[in-house]
């Protein structure tokens, strides 16, 4: 599996020949707060890159969820949905929210690894 | 404007708070725990809320200061006892709601808490209204602390002794430190519970106090969850200067006794439409499936009509499931009544459903 890469969008991606995982970080469900429902694409949809891509809802507010990559939806994860507060509990692990297949992966060089996003979230925060 | 602090401000910090602005104040929204934790420890345990920013309006008069409270508020005051509570609005002739809020009969007067985001225009209209006759106060120099939650009496008993002999809706002096609190047996979650009016010096030791008894700070976050569980009503979004008490299905907080000859401010309209029904009328909304619909959200009937808006929206922690309150025209009121919530551009089943999401029982009868 790839390096786990970032978007400014709180998105973390990992990629296994041309699927992509992607989910929210850590630092995103921080901010959110207890994660009470998840909305997720399609599968069979088509996504674009920098596009909405589902929606969380914290006790607090509803978010958009954005796909840091273009590519077919071909899978997603049914536990989130059942259990949205699976995502706070393991956002970078089993809590993953779509799988993509990639149409052009050079897409994946514009995001930033786990330093520089670490850096960018620390920075967007204060 | 420089916002304002309460002086519990320090504490919050140290116990991590994540504040917002709130009617001007700095107010802490969650602690470390969340809100859902929170939330559900009131539920099961006993929370403490900040709610200092909220108006603590003491008015004092002879018997003429009852009579003329009469003309504004629908309460039977002349037959209201001595440190009984009532909740009760302040309308516009239209029967608008400027406010709503709770009235105390003290000793010489009323004690009436007003909410913070509306108690200078209310100090500004009920000054017009009572005149220079009677001494009027909105003491900035007393906070409020709520306690709410099944273990909240043991825990403040054990500090005040006999508040466990309050019932609900009354309230009284306690001396306790060589301090005077004014504690009533109320609250806004649906749980047992006290308010506490204290001054401002003896607040952050007070309440150090009531967390070394095993009670924890909750914020305003779960407060409004806790809240809307309870199907309780939060001026600004249920009510407001366009909704009156009628619309707002308050009919209870009416004193029956006053509807006969009227005789206060929006009285005509009242009447006239506890005869004839209001248009539209506030219910509870549960959403199918696990879709949150929040405040704003058009409501639909099935034949893509709209009927209606909600008016406030959440995940409740305790029914472990979206609820929400909202307006509806009046006949799609009736309990079970499908209808639809527009939310992202997509239709959304709902039904109408009964007030609370969440029981508990209060206290009524110690004595």
């Amino acid at each position: 599996m790839s390096e786990v890469k970032f978007s400014k969008e709180h998105e973390w991606i990992t990629l296994e020949g041309d699927v992509a995982t992607i989910g929210i970080t850590k630092h995103a469900t921080e901010m959110l707060g207890d994660i009470v429902f998840a909305e997720l694409p399609e599968k069979g949809s088509n996504v674009e890159k920098d596009g909405t891509a589902g929606v969380v809802e914290s006790t607090k507010a509803a978010s958009d969820v954005y796909t840091p990559v273009s590519g077919e939806v071909v899978d997603t994860n049914q536990a989130i949905i059942d259990d949205p507060s699976k995502i706070n509990e393991d956002p970078e692990g089993s809590a993953w929210f779509f799988k993509l297949k990639m149409k052009d992966q050079s897409e994946m060089n514009s995001l930033m690894n786990k330093e520089e996003y670490d850096k960018f979230a620390k920075e967007s925060t204060s | 404007m420089e916002i304002k602090k309460t002086s519990l401000n320090k504490l919050h910090q140290s116990n991590n708070a994540k504040f917002v602005e709130f009617a001007g104040y700095e107010m802490p929204i969650q602690y470390s725990k969340g809100i859902i934790e929170e939330h559900k420890f009131t539920r099961s345990n006993s929370g403490i809320f900040d709610v200092s920013h909220m108006g603590q309006l003491f008015i004092y008069g002879d018997e003429s200061l009852t009579e003329e409270l009469e003309k504004i508020f629908p309460l039977d005051l002349k037959n209201l006892k001595q440190n009984c509570s009532k909740y009760s609005f302040l309308m516009n002739e239209d029967a608008g709601i400027y406010d709503d809020l709770i009235i105390t009969k003290i000793e010489e007067g009323y004690l009436i808490i007003l909410n913070a985001a509306c108690k200078d225009k209310d100090f500004e209209i009920l000054s017009n209204l009572l005149g220079s006759k009677f001494k009027m106060n909105l003491d900035s120099n007393r906070s409020l602390i709520a306690i709410q939650g099944p273990k909240s009496v043991e825990i403040l008993n054990s500090i005040i002794n006999g508040v466990d002999q309050l019932n609900f809706m009354t309230g009284n002096w306690f001396d306790s430190n060589n301090q005077k609190l004014f504690v009533t047996r109320s609250g806004y979650t649906g749980e047992d519970g006290f308010e506490i009016s204290i001054s401002n010096d003896k607040a952050e030791k007070f309440v150090e106090n009531l967390i070394e008894k095993g009670a924890q700070l909750i914020g305003l976050g779960a407060r409004d969850t806790l809240r809307l569980e309870a199907g309780l009503c939060l001026y600004g979004h249920e009510l407001d200067i366009n909704k009156t008490p009628v619309e707002a299905n308050l009919r209870w907080a009416i004193s029956k006794s006053r509807l006969s000859n009227g005789g206060f401010i929006g009285s005509k309209k009242i009447i006239d439409q506890m005869q004839d029904g209001a248009s539209q009328i506030r219910v509870g909304i549960k959403p199918e499936g696990r879709l949150i619909a929040r405040e704003k959200t058009k409501i639909f009937d099935d034949t893509d009509t709209q009927i209606g808006e909600i008016t406030s929206g959440t995940f409740g922690p305790s029914v472990n499931g979206p609820i929400a309150m909202g307006y509806v025209d009046k006949k799609f009121s009736k309990v079970d009544t499908k209808i639809f919530l527009e939310v992202r551009g997509k239709k959304h089943p709902a039904n109408v459903c009964a007030l609370p999401f969440y029981k508990k029982n209060y206290v009524k009868g110690v004595n």
